[in-house]
């Protein structure tokens, strides 16, 4: 009797899969070749561009001038400005405790018990914004007030970021309820300013809140800059977010509501206890989704004059100490990388938590 | 035996849902209508102590700044009006350019990211991973002043043959001129065309009733197509290109594209492409893949297979996000105020209101533009969605 045969080389190990992903055929030969070419022409030029031809050294813009390249110093210099802008260096202490504080009652909330979550939920969402906003601020307490015109940065990108995120999901709940409502009027109210404000692009609401917010408010009476793009913002956001809410809503088997009303429960018992827990589990990833849309969107705020990220890499260049061709530049892929990776990393969260829910439904 | 009284308890007054919601909408809209109220009298008093006189009377006034695209005529002694066609005639040629790259990029990428080819699949997962993530703003600023400011002068100019040429000007390609005997071969062109598609309808008609077309049909298709073509050469071919060329520092001659559009375009085709590849590819898996085999079973040729069962599936699951997404980049397309490029926004929200001041208005109309197109285009695509083909079973 014969021994068995090794496979053939083509089916098997390494020169196997290579054969079958990609040299299958001539099609898949020419696709593949395409594919390395096109590598070939992107990737040299972009380690060229970060590393292999970028400047290390050097304190000035002279420094980083002669050819296109990443400007590293630039960055190393810029770095704390890029965090804080023009935050006063002496009070910076504060926008670091608002943010450890943040990470200290965020993070216990993923591997907490039940037993902590309430005191930690508590601790987040009423101690921490409230702390935030005085340190941030200042005025109270004896802390010397900075107005927000100082503030910049990545720390105002993560003020607008989080105030929209925290202001648009109990408004968008909100108005998710109003629009589903059996109230006419109420409805219809809803249905008007969901659809208004997402039929026009987010720059027409920053444009009205900051241009138009100081006419509507009584003569004399004027509010902060920056608070009038926060206003706008969370807004929009949460027009968003109360869509995304509804979808949950109408989503969910009429039955759920059917039974809670047969236990005798009233509206509010039937949403705060059995739809909406289920219906804000199911969206769970499209909120995050949204968390990261919003996040991008926050760059926005730059063309309403707020010095965000990218308002302070934009200004780096009025600096003459740094005005070169290099700098814009360095900045804009420093800030692609930063939006980059937490947009990227949120959206794995995102697919987990999706991967996890179908998981949950399926063994139900 | 008792009798089981039949009427229900009466409800206090108070706890009757009827009245509470009666009163809970008109208290809603008593609140609404005293804080619009209110708004709208602190913007009169606020406006009358600026000087600024409310109302549409500006926009007939000589708008005195100068835009440099412009598709209609227009110069510094046009109106406000003026100046506000032809910002929103420059945000449809963003929009509709760059929905066209968006939807080719998504289709290749999209289609890529299903290939069976790892190297093919791994590039579009990278393209799609790589642009969703990061800021349209961002990488509108990167294109411009990375991809297009950098580039060498009109003597230099990145050239395809003597056809196309980029440069830090602006893209410049050759523009087909007509001649005064054109309109006649072109109108004939139409003719023919809807001809063809008629005929083609009733051939498929033809081909579902008798099982196959007439014989003579494939010669009228050949004359409807030569017909155009015999009608420019007896014409004398009435159409030709006029080609950009360098004369002195610049060129002349040809399409000038600005290099604000060029970004904008690509920025946004790029942007887009990323989510629309991601639509194409969720609107192709949710086809289960028994429907083809069972097209297949039922011996249908492999055009009618994707024609009657796929296509009309996947186009259901892909239209309504493709929809949005659409709207997303024409909505998207007022970023253009970042690079200076004519928009609506740029034009109308930024130059006319700084000049003119009139806030309120001004915001009001670009709003109510924006809403008309985002309402008339879902509501167009709703439409499409109902025929019957494409309908949910």
């Amino acid at each position: 009797m014969d021994a068995p045969r090794p496979a053939p080389v083509l089916h098997t190990g390494f020169a196997g899969w290579v054969h079958q992903n990609l040299f299958a055929g001539p099609v898949d030969t020419l696709l593949t070749l395409s594919g390395m070419g096109l590598l070939w022409l992107l990737v040299p030029p972009i380690a060229d561009y970060l590393f292999i031809d970028a400047f290390w050294t050097g304190s000035n813009a002279t420094a980083c001038s002669g050819r296109t390249a990443f400007c590293w110093p630039f960055l190393n210099v810029r770095l704390t400005q890029f965090i804080y802008g023009t935050y006063p260096l002496e009070e910076r202490w504060r926008v670091n405790l608002a943010a450890v504080q943040g990470v200290l009652f965020a993070l216990p909330l993923v591997y907490a018990g039940p037993k902590f979550r309430k005191p930690l939920m508590l601790a987040l969402f009423i101690y921490w914004p409230i702390s935030t906003a005085l340190l941030l601020t200042g005025g109270l307490i004896g802390l010397t007030p900075v107005p927000t015109n100082l503030w910049g940065g990545f720390m105002v990108t993560l003020v607008v970021a989080l105030f929209g995120i925290g202001v648009s999901l109990p408004l968008g709940i909100a108005l998710a309820l109003a629009r589903l409502s059996d109230l006419p009027a109420i409805r219809w109210l809803s249905v008007g300013l969901i659809e208004i404000i997402r039929g026009v692009p987010l720059i027409t609401i920053l444009f009205m809140a900051s241009l138009m917010l100081p006419i509507f408010l009584p003569n004399g009476m004027s509010v902060d800059g920056l608070l009038r793009v926060l206003v706008g913002f969370s807004l929009f956001a949460a027009a968003y977010m109360a869509e995304i809410i509804r979808g949950g809503l109408s989503a969910l088997p009429p039955g759920q509501a059917e039974a809670a009303k047969a236990l005798g429960l009233g509206y509010w018992h039937t949403m705060g206890l059995i739809l909406l827990p289920q219906a804000l589990r199911m969206v769970l990833p499209n909120i995050v989704n949204t968390f990261i849309a919003l996040f991008k969107d926050t760059t926005l705020v730059m063309i309403v004059g707020i010095m965000d990220l990218l308002g302070v890499v934009q200004a780096a260049n009025s600096d003459p100490n740094w005005a070169g061709p290099n700098t814009q530049p360095t900045g804009y892929v420093f800030l692609g990388m930063v939006f980059w990776l937490s947009c990227y990393l949120m959206s794995r969260l995102s697919a987990r938590m999706e991967r996890q829910f179908n998981q949950n439904q399926r063994t139900r | 035996m008792r009798v089981l009284a039949m009427t229900p308890k009466p409800v206090s007054f108070w706890n009757d849902p009827k009245r509470r919601g009666m009163a809970f909408q008109v208290m809603a809209t008593f609140a609404i209508v005293t804080f619009l109220g209110l708004a709208v009298k602190n913007a009169v008093d606020n406006l009358t102590a600026r000087g600024i006189a409310s109302g549409f009377d500006f926009l007939g006034q000589r708008a005195g700044f100068a835009i440099v695209q412009h598709l209609i005529a227009y110069d510094e002694n046009a109106r406000y009006i003026d100046a506000f066609w032809v910002g929103l005639i420059n945000t449809g040629v963003v929009s509709i350019l760059s929905i066209m790259l968006a939807s080719i990029l998504g289709l290749v990428v999209g289609l890529g990211r299903l290939s069976r080819n790892w190297l093919i699949a791994r590039l579009a997962l990278a393209y799609v991973e790589l642009l969703r993530n990061v800021p349209l703003l961002l990488l509108i600023l990167i294109v411009y002043f990375m991809g297009l400011r950098p580039l060498p002068g009109p003597r230099q100019s990145l050239h395809l043959g003597d056809l196309i040429f980029l440069n830090n000007r602006g893209l410049f390609l050759p523009q087909p001129v007509f001649d005064a005997a054109a309109p006649v071969p072109i109108f004939l062109t139409l003719v023919c065309t809807v001809v063809i598609i008629a005929l083609l309808r009733w051939t498929w008609l033809q081909r579902i009733d008798q099982g196959r077309a007439p014989a003579w049909i494939w010669w009228a298709f050949s004359g409807l197509a030569a017909a155009p073509l015999a009608g420019f050469a007896l014409a004398g071919f009435p159409v030709h290109l006029d080609m950009p060329a360098l004369t002195g520092f610049n060129f002349t001659g040809g399409v000038v594209v600005i290099p604000e559009l060029v970004a904008m375009v690509l920025a946004l085709g790029l942007f887009g492409g990323a989510f629309i590849a991601e639509i194409i590819r969720a609107g192709i898996l949710s086809v289960a893949h028994g429907q083809l085999e069972a097209a297949a079973a039922l011996g249908l040729h492999r055009n009618l297979q994707m024609r009657l069962v796929f296509l009309p599936q996947a186009t259901r699951v892909i239209i309504p996000p493709l929809t949005s997404e659409y709207l997303n980049l024409i909505k998207n397309s007022s970023l253009a105020a970042a690079i200076a490029y004519p928009d609506l926004v740029q034009v109308f929200a930024g130059t006319v209101l700084n000049q003119t001041g009139q806030a309120v208005e001004i915001i009001a109309i670009t709003m109510l533009v924006y809403l008309v197109i985002s309402v008339g285009l879902a509501g167009l695509m709703s439409f499409i969605n109902r025929v019957p083909k494409l309908r949910s079973a």
